[in-house]
């Protein structure tokens, strides 16, 4: 039982109360008026000064969203949100737009610091190739710098904040915006559609192979504050890029609202690798404060051959509710969702994925690891669905949970619905269960039962954490030795 | 996104609350009974006929199924009884190699004599329902009542409502019964007619009884059925149960709830063969109320044509110790649509629960869909808890094999079929039962290949 103290040491060291980036920053900032209305969604475009378009994108948005109910079917509670309790949209002042990083206010500079993200170029040492990353830093509701634009644009990439992509690159931003999550997709989503303040564009030219990873940095600071951020993320034909968030708050004793939507488009041959390190606030051990995490994620693989993979590791906010999911559209397709999420104290996870297959020989992967901890919920919650057309679809998925303690909750709620003959799907919720050819095929070579599953769910761990990228790797390493002995479906 | 704003009643809404209150002077009980018949049609009236925005109906929608309400079955006069004995004869022929005590139920109204109730041994008492609820004895009425399992479920609620017809059987403390008993429901052949029947088995404690459910329907008129049985097993009782739904005219509805309780040590053993017919939703609550109860719910869905079948299960863990297992095979062909639906649910303190859910679906057809969702809700952390779902088509190497040893197609795919669905058919214990399933099986998939 050694390796199941482990996991629950490891899990106690990630207790909600020793958040460790719950520090507030001084600086000071601009907002709009509290509340929301006409008049706000109007502040916001005018502040990013956007064209007439937009503007009137974001008031059909809102006006639809005056008519949606808050939805209810997720397994979490919390008191009603007032939204006119929030401020939509906050500003670090001497923003927006700096011309470079030494007009960025210095405080600014040293909160990214605390936090471990550089935001100035590293200078490459002779003899030392340190891997890169990119970096777009959201703080409230802009973006206040982005590394290595000039080295990706020598690339054909386009890395910006998307207040600047739409003036930048309007043909895309048109184009591509809310075609994956429409308007009126839901509530939140539709939410963000009116206000969204900022987040990052990437475009990759076809055939391209981004040159380092792309990453974006969201930090709440202000109080009261809500954060909707939109990501939009195009890969032409043959491309290829990999994309990492992360996520921090301070502790505050009321709760935050965080609605972000986040669109992928693959075309033909392109391959998208999204994955997230979430750590918002969780609220204190008794549930006091915390960010709500009421996020939409969707990936299009539109063209033949795209692959999309989500990778996510949750450890963070009170409330998450979040399904990141591939809509596999072109033939050959293939999306993944690899994820770990952790709660402790009194956080409410509800959150899974889905797999819409569309088209032919399409494929699909998930691979969900829940531990849940102190009095928290823990729900996967997820659908595959293949439609009439997608012939050959298949599915595997995999959902492991650990309970620790007797007062938490662990849930698994699939959605498993095939259209057609051809599709093969599986589901299997239990370690011991994983596949029985498998089991014999290890048994066969004088494995114990226990020794063979030991194997294949070490196996299914490293695929998750194999899937984060380097710059992970501290993280995730910490995730590394949770074991799923002692595990239920 | 959920809409919480309230449709207008349906034409069947509107005619359920108009038989309502035209039934509830006549229908059997007063006092309890009463208030509990209201309490049921008082939720319905709040709720309506599940659609597909209620979570557990998501995937049957009942209230575009049910376009009209049909009338309530009228009570077949005494006069026609040898009438029906012959048509009992006919369409209910005995199962081979097994002898049986049958409770007999015309159109839900239990009919003493067709039923062999004189010939039952000591130690069991049989009631029809209408007298269970007319007596009104409390204990009757809290067993039929059922609380605690599938209370939110609207078409329940309409059984507890309307409930006209049905049996109460009560087994006395250890007892064990020879022969199976068999609970047939007969159609009296009358044109669209809707049937609520509720029947009651309880079994004190050390008792063992084995309880069929054979059904026939000879109509081609689209029926309405809503019934449920109430099974409570006392402590170290023993029950194993089949039932096989009659496949009911196109058109039709079938709502068959199954309410269980378990009491510590008990042992029940479930198995449900359904073969299509309209739109079928088979439902089982299952409780395990005493520690180191076993339950077993398993059962086999063959459908074709437009045949629409639904197997939702609750199992609540809320006695430690306990051991329940759910096994489910479908085989889809033509256009039918398949749905499971299990969750098993573990409460705080329930601890070394184990719990396993199966259900495999095979696909025959492009127009076929199968729907699974099976859920797990644990509370209590020392648990095994798993489930596992696969939906595919037949294997085609298997396919060759067989044919490669030379069997056509089509009866290399019964072969591997019927292989398929024996997994859930072995799992009852009463072999002539097991033979006679069998045999029902045989039947479906040789008139598929023809």
């Amino acid at each position: 039982m050694a390796a199941v103290q482990e996991t629950v040491d490891r899990v106690k060291s990630v207790d909600v109360d020793a958040y460790k980036y719950g520090f507030v920053s001084d600086i000071e900032s601009e907002k709009a008026p509290k509340g929301l209305n006409e008049d706000i969604v109007r502040f916001i475009s005018a502040k990013k000064n956007e064209p007439v378009w937009l503007t009137e994108w974001r008031l059909e948005a809102y006006r639809l969203w005056l008519t949606m109910r808050e939805p209810d079917w997720a397994r979490v509670s919390y008191p009603r949100i007032n939204y006119q309790d929030l401020y939509y949209y906050s500003a670090p002042k001497n923003s927006p737009g700096p011309k470079n990083l030494d007009e960025v206010d210095p405080e600014l500079l040293r909160t990214y610091e605390k936090l471990g993200i550089p935001l100035r170029e590293q200078e490459i040492l002779a003899g030392v190739q340190e891997r890169r990353v990119a970096v777009d830093a959201v703080f409230d509701s802009v973006s206040v710098a982005t590394t290595f634009k000039a080295e990706l644009a020598k690339a054909g990439v386009i890395f910006c904040p998307i207040s600047e992509a739409v003036h930048s690159h309007p043909e895309l931003v048109k184009k591509y915006l809310g075609s994956v999550v429409p308007v009126s997709d839901n509530y939140y989503a539709t939410l963000n559609s009116a206000v969204f303040s900022d987040g990052s564009f990437v475009y990759i030219p076809p055939g391209v192979r981004c040159p380092m990873e792309l990453s974006t940095y969201f930090r709440i600071n202000e109080q009261n504050t809500g954060q909707f951020e939109r990501t939009l993320i195009i890969a032409d034909k043959g491309s290829y890029v990999s994309y990492l968030e992360g996520c921090t708050a301070p502790k505050r004793d009321e709760n935050q609202l965080h609605a972000a939507v986040v669109e992928l488009i693959a075309l033909d041959d392109a391959e998208i690798k999204y994955s997230t390190v979430q750590n918002w606030y969780p609220g204190d051990s008794e549930g006091k404060g915390g960010i709500y995490n009421f996020v939409t994620k969707r990936g299009d693989c539109f063209g033949a051959r795209s692959k999309i993979s989500w990778t996510q590791v949750e450890t963070g906010s009170a409330i998450t509710w979040k399904y990141p999911s591939c809509i596999l559209r072109g033939d050959n397709s293939r999306g993944e969702f690899y994820s770990i999420a952790i709660s402790n104290g009194r956080q409410q996870v509800d959150s899974g994925t889905k797999m819409i297959h569309l088209g032919k020989n399409t494929t699909s992967r998930i691979i969900s690891k829940g531990i849940s901890a102190g009095r928290s919920n823990n729900t996967y919650r997820g659908q595959v669905l293949a439609q009439k057309r997608a012939s050959n679809a298949r599915n595997f998925t995999n959902c492991d949970s650990l309970l620790i303690g007797e007062t938490c909750g662990a849930h698994t709620i699939p959605y498993i619905e095939a259209k057609n003959a051809s599709a093969v799907f599986e589901h299997e919720a239990t370690t011991s269960k994983i596949s029985e050819d498998q089991l014999f095929y290890c048994m066969q070579r004088g494995l114990s039962a226990e020794e063979a599953t030991a194997l294949i769910v070490n196996g299914f761990v490293r695929d998750v954490l194999q899937q984060l990228p380097m710059e992970f790797a501290v993280e995730a390493q910490k995730l590394i030795s949770i074991s799923l002995e002692g595990s239920v479906g | 996104m959920t809409q919480a704003v309230k449709a207008l009643p349906t034409a069947a809404e509107a005619k359920l609350a108009a038989d309502f209150a035209d039934a509830r002077k006549v229908l059997p009980g007063s006092g309890a009974v009463h208030a509990l018949r209201t309490a049921a049609f008082d939720s319905f009236v709040v709720a309506g006929l599940p659609s597909r925005r209620v979570e557990a109906w998501h995937y049957t929608d009942l209230r575009g199924a049910l376009r009209e309400a049909l009338p309530m079955a009228a009570q077949p006069p005494a006069s026609a009884t040898s009438a029906l004995r012959v048509r009992l004869e006919k369409l209910v022929p005995r199962i081979a190699g097994l002898k049986t005590w049958r409770l007999v139920l015309v159109d839900g109204y239990f009919i003493a004599d067709l039923s062999d109730a004189a010939a039952l041994p000591k130690g069991v008492r049989v009631m029809s329902l209408a007298d269970a609820l007319v007596c009104g004895d409390a204990a009757a009425v809290e067993l039929l009542a059922a609380r605690g399992l599938g209370e939110s479920d609207v078409a329940l609620a309409l059984n507890t409502a309307f409930m006209q017809g049905g049996v109460l059987v009560d087994i006395a403390q250890n007892t064990t019964l020879e022969q199976p008993l068999e609970i047939v429901s007969l159609s009296s052949g009358a044109v669209g007619q809707a049937v609520y029947a509720r029947s009651a088995l309880r079994v004190s404690k050390g008792a063992q009884v084995t309880l069929i459910e054979s059904e026939a329907c000879e109509s081609m008129t689209a029926e309405h059925r809503n019934c449920a049985l109430v099974i409570a097993v006392g402590e170290g009782a023993s029950v194993e149960h089949v039932f096989v739904p009659a496949p009911l005219a196109s058109g039709s509805t079938y709502v068959a709830s199954l309410m269980t309780t378990l009491a510590a040590s008990a042992n029940f053993n479930s198995f449900t063969l359904a073969l299509g017919g309209g739109l079928l939703r088979r439902q089982a609550f299952m409780r395990f109320d005493g520690a180191q109860g076993r339950g077993q719910l398993a059962g086999a869905s063959l459908l074709k044509g437009k045949d629409h079948a639904d197997t939702t299960l609750i199992v609540q863990h809320v006695a430690p110790h306990c051991h329940s297992r759910e096994y489910f095979k479908t085989v889809l062909d033509g256009d039918a649509t398949g749905v499971y639906q299990g969750k098993v649910s573990v409460a705080p303190g329930a601890q070394k629960t184990d719990g396993a859910m199966k259900s495999h679906a095979i696909l025959l057809s492009d127009g076929a869909s199968m729907n699974n969702k099976p859920e797990l809700e644990i509370f209590a952390d020392d648990v095994v808890c798993g489930h596992g779902a696969t939906v595919a088509q037949l294997d085609d190497d298997q396919v060759f094999y067989a044919m490669a040893r030379g069997l056509p197609k089509e009866d290399a795919q019964a072969m591997l079929l019927e292989a398929f669905v024996d997994e859930a058919t072995d799992r009852v214990e009463n072999e002539a039962l097991r033979a006679h399933l069998t045999t029902l099986i045989g039947a479906w998939l040789s008139a598929r290949r023809s």
